[in-house]
């Protein structure tokens, strides 16, 4: 009886030793094929690691595509001339489906398993504040390709980013408004979920008023909302001569649809979150007649580098780059920089290398990272005329 | 004045969609009592159904765009909506008939997330532009402005109100469907055929999820495989108020949480639309625990 019921018991016990002995050796060949390939090179030359979380799907997936196609550009050039410290460079990318708690996940992964030596990331302000924390604790610089809100780079002092911030971005719009538009009477209509959206509103409100003009209204929405009409015709009614919509474009193609069909005819402006090719498919080319936004680059401006790079972008993606794709560039770009000079992938070095960054060239104007690890350069404003995106203007800071 | 009443055709659109997801919960209820919230990503499907059956028209020529190419768009995703429903019924929950109704409402989770993933993997995850099924105009009245696409939501909606409510109340299927609804077992006992019925009721109420994601998609024109969270969630939540198994319940409860949900968002206060809403049905739940047209119900111990 006993021998019997011990029987089927150690013969089950076998087969899981077998399974688990099979796994783990599994598990070494996995290993050591890695290993061996880093060795297969020449000794010391592994590459080095830098992990780049991004919104490659959901709400925000046009940004995360366009930023991540830019950073495997610039991944790309610098391994074909040679690599950083003579190593080449390895991208690990993950995405984070433009939710929010994934990012902090993937970025914990990164420099726990996957060891890398600095972070790239994100579009989205919302999810780079996640993921800040979490790289100023383990002393791994991050640098944001295009992340606006000032309270990123404010986390401490291992994050970084290359794009304007949106204190300058609203600064930028107000006079815009006040000078271009020649309006007085403003209504604002802001995403109260996006951190983007609301210190953008922000910004614009102080200088805009500052200068004589007025909010007269500021209407909220959240995002994913679909239904605007509410708040829209609580705007039409406050007869202003101008909509500011310091949104995604997700939704401000719907609000610009349903504002232009209730008859609102005003000009709506807004900032970068605006640039997406879907924005004219959702709200329809004629809605975005008398629509500006302002962003970091446009592919129209005459300079070799944006020529060069355009061109690599065509060949690769089949597209015109938009600003995201350049600010994605222009993340590695500065960060390989730093490493070259730091002479070193350790965390601090790379940070302080990164804080001297000076005038070096980007595809978005010379970039100095100030002592905020802001970078300070210029805009452009663009409109959208016959179903398409035109450059209007450069600002200069 | 002429805001309020803007406000008040803007409620109505939002309300009739919110309406028509809202019949599909309480009928289901009806007659089986569990909530299917599969629901809501049946309603997603019929705006993507939609999507692609335009573009296929559109392709082999009929003219796109056009009153009677909309109709048919409309009708194909109502077909493949009670199909799917029809489906989803007879694999997921009719094999758990006997169990308990929790199993049931766990497994209604289970078709919900996997339609939800499903369609991200079919369809992408990122947001498609709708595109215009029947011919746009807009009219103005006075300072009122309407747009054609809310008047046909409103028609639509409507006449398929009015259907129902003949098919429930005038016809052999719909007599049948309150007698199960009434109670199951006596009903088979006279000799209907409750898992026919039952199965009629997915369709029909997956038929109306597919109508109401047609008009949603055409009054909001960015759909995505999970744009039936939020509308899906309303719509329970307008089942409930109106009281959940009242069919007319149902569509008030919708027009109540579509004038509700215009009414706080046009304020300074629009923020908290979610909330009003919320406070509304507890309030509601409070005074009435039936909803507002919900009969209580005497269960036997």
């Amino acid at each position: 009886m006993n021998r019997l019921s011990l029987l089927p018991g150690g013969r089950s016990l076998a087969t899981l030793g077998a399974v688990i002995l099979g796994s783990i050796a599994l598990t070494l060949v996995g290993c050591k094929k890695e290993v061996s390939g880093g060795a297969g090179a020449a000794p010391g030359s592994e590459p080095i690691r830098v992990g780049e979380y991004a919104s490659l799907h959901g709400s925000e997936a046009t940004f995360g595509q366009s930023s991540h196609n830019g950073t495997v550009i610039a991944v790309e050039e610098i391994n074909a001339a040679g690599g950083v410290l003579g190593r080449k460079i390895e991208l690990i990318t993950d995405d984070n489906q433009s939710k929010s708690g994934e990012s902090a996940t993937i970025v914990k992964k990164f420099i726990s398993r996957d060891k890398v030596v600095a972070v790239l990331g994100e579009v989205a302000s919302g999810r780079s504040l996640e993921a800040a924390p979490i790289c100023q604790t383990n002393h791994i610089p991050m640098v944001s390709p295009s992340s606006t809100n000032p309270d990123v780079t404010a986390t401490g002092d291992y994050i970084f980013r290359v794009c304007f911030t949106d204190p300058f971005q609203g600064r930028l719009l107000a006079e815009f408004a006040r000078k271009s538009l020649k309006a007085t009477k403003v209504a604002l209509l802001t995403d109260v979920a996006s951190a983007y959206s609301a210190g953008l509103a922000k910004y614009f409100r102080e200088p805009f008023e500052k200068n004589g003009g007025q909010v007269v209204i500021e209407q909220k929405y959240t995002g994913k909302d679909k239904d605007f009409r509410a708040q829209l015709t609580a705007i039409k009614a406050a007869n202003v001569s101008a909509i500011v919509v310091p949104g995604y474009y997700t939704e401000v193609g719907l609000i610009v649809a349903q504002a232009r069909q209730l008859g609102i005819n005003v000009p709506i402006f807004g900032g970068d979150g605006w640039e997406a090719p879907e924005l004219i498919e959702i709200a329809g080319a004629q809605n975005l007649e008398n629509t500006f936004y302002s962003t970091h680059f446009s592919p129209e401006v005459k300079n070799p580098l944006i020529e060069k790079f355009v061109a690599a972008y065509k060949t690769k993606f089949g597209q015109v780059p938009d600003a995201m794709a350049a600010l994605g560039y222009d993340s590695a770009v500065v960060l390989f920089d730093a490493i070259q000079r730091a002479g070193s992938t350790e965390g601090p070095k790379i940070r302080d290398a990164l804080a001297a960054t000076k005038d070096y060239p980007c595809l978005t104007g010379k970039t100095t990272l100030d002592a905020e690890r802001n970078a300070t350069k210029s805009a452009v404003i663009i409109t959208v005329k016959d179903g398409k995106f035109k450059y209007l203007e450069t600002v200069e800071p | 004045m002429t805001e309020l009443l803007q406000q008040v055709i803007n409620g109505l659109s939002l309300g009739a969609i919110y309406a028509l997801i809202a019949l599909g919960y309480t009928m289901v209820y009806g007659v089986l009592r569990f909530i299917n919230f599969a629901h809501s990503d049946v309603f997603m499907l019929g705006a993507f159904t939609a999507f692609y059956s335009s573009r296929a028209l559109g392709r082999w020529g009929f003219a796109g765009g056009g009153f009677l190419g909309g109709l048919l768009v409309l009708v194909i995703s109502m077909a493949a909506c009670a199909v799917i429903g029809v489906l989803i019924e007879r694999l997921a929950y009719r094999p758990l008939r006997k169990r308990s109704t929790l199993t049931v409402l766990i497994t209604a989770i289970g078709v919900s997330l996997f339609l939800q993933n499903g369609g991200q993997m079919v369809f992408g995850v990122n947001p498609k532009a709708f595109p215009n099924i029947f011919p746009s105009q807009t009219f103005k009245l006075g300072g009122l402005v309407i747009n054609s696409n809310q008047l046909v939501v409103l028609g639509v909606a409507l006449a398929l109100l009015s259907a129902l409510h003949w098919i429930v109340q005038r016809t052999r299927i719909g007599t049948a469907m309150r007698a199960v609804s009434f109670n199951a077992t006596a009903a088979s006992l006279v000799g209907i055929d409750t898992n026919r019925i039952i199965s009629f009721t997915f369709g029909l109420g997956s038929a109306l999820a597919g109508a109401g994601g047609v008009l949603y998609g055409m009054n909001y024109p960015s759909i995505e495989p999970l744009m039936g969270n939020s509308p899906g969630l309303k719509a329970f939540i307008a089942a409930v108020l109106g009281g959940i198994g009242s069919l007319p319940g149902a569509a008030l409860g919708g027009m109540v949480l579509g004038f509700v949900e215009t009414g706080v968002s046009g304020t300074r206060w629009s923020t908290y639309r979610d909330a009003v809403a919320f406070a509304i049905l507890i309030g509601i739940l409070l005074f009435r625990p039936a909803g507002l047209l919900g009969r209580n119900r005497i269960e036997k111990v």
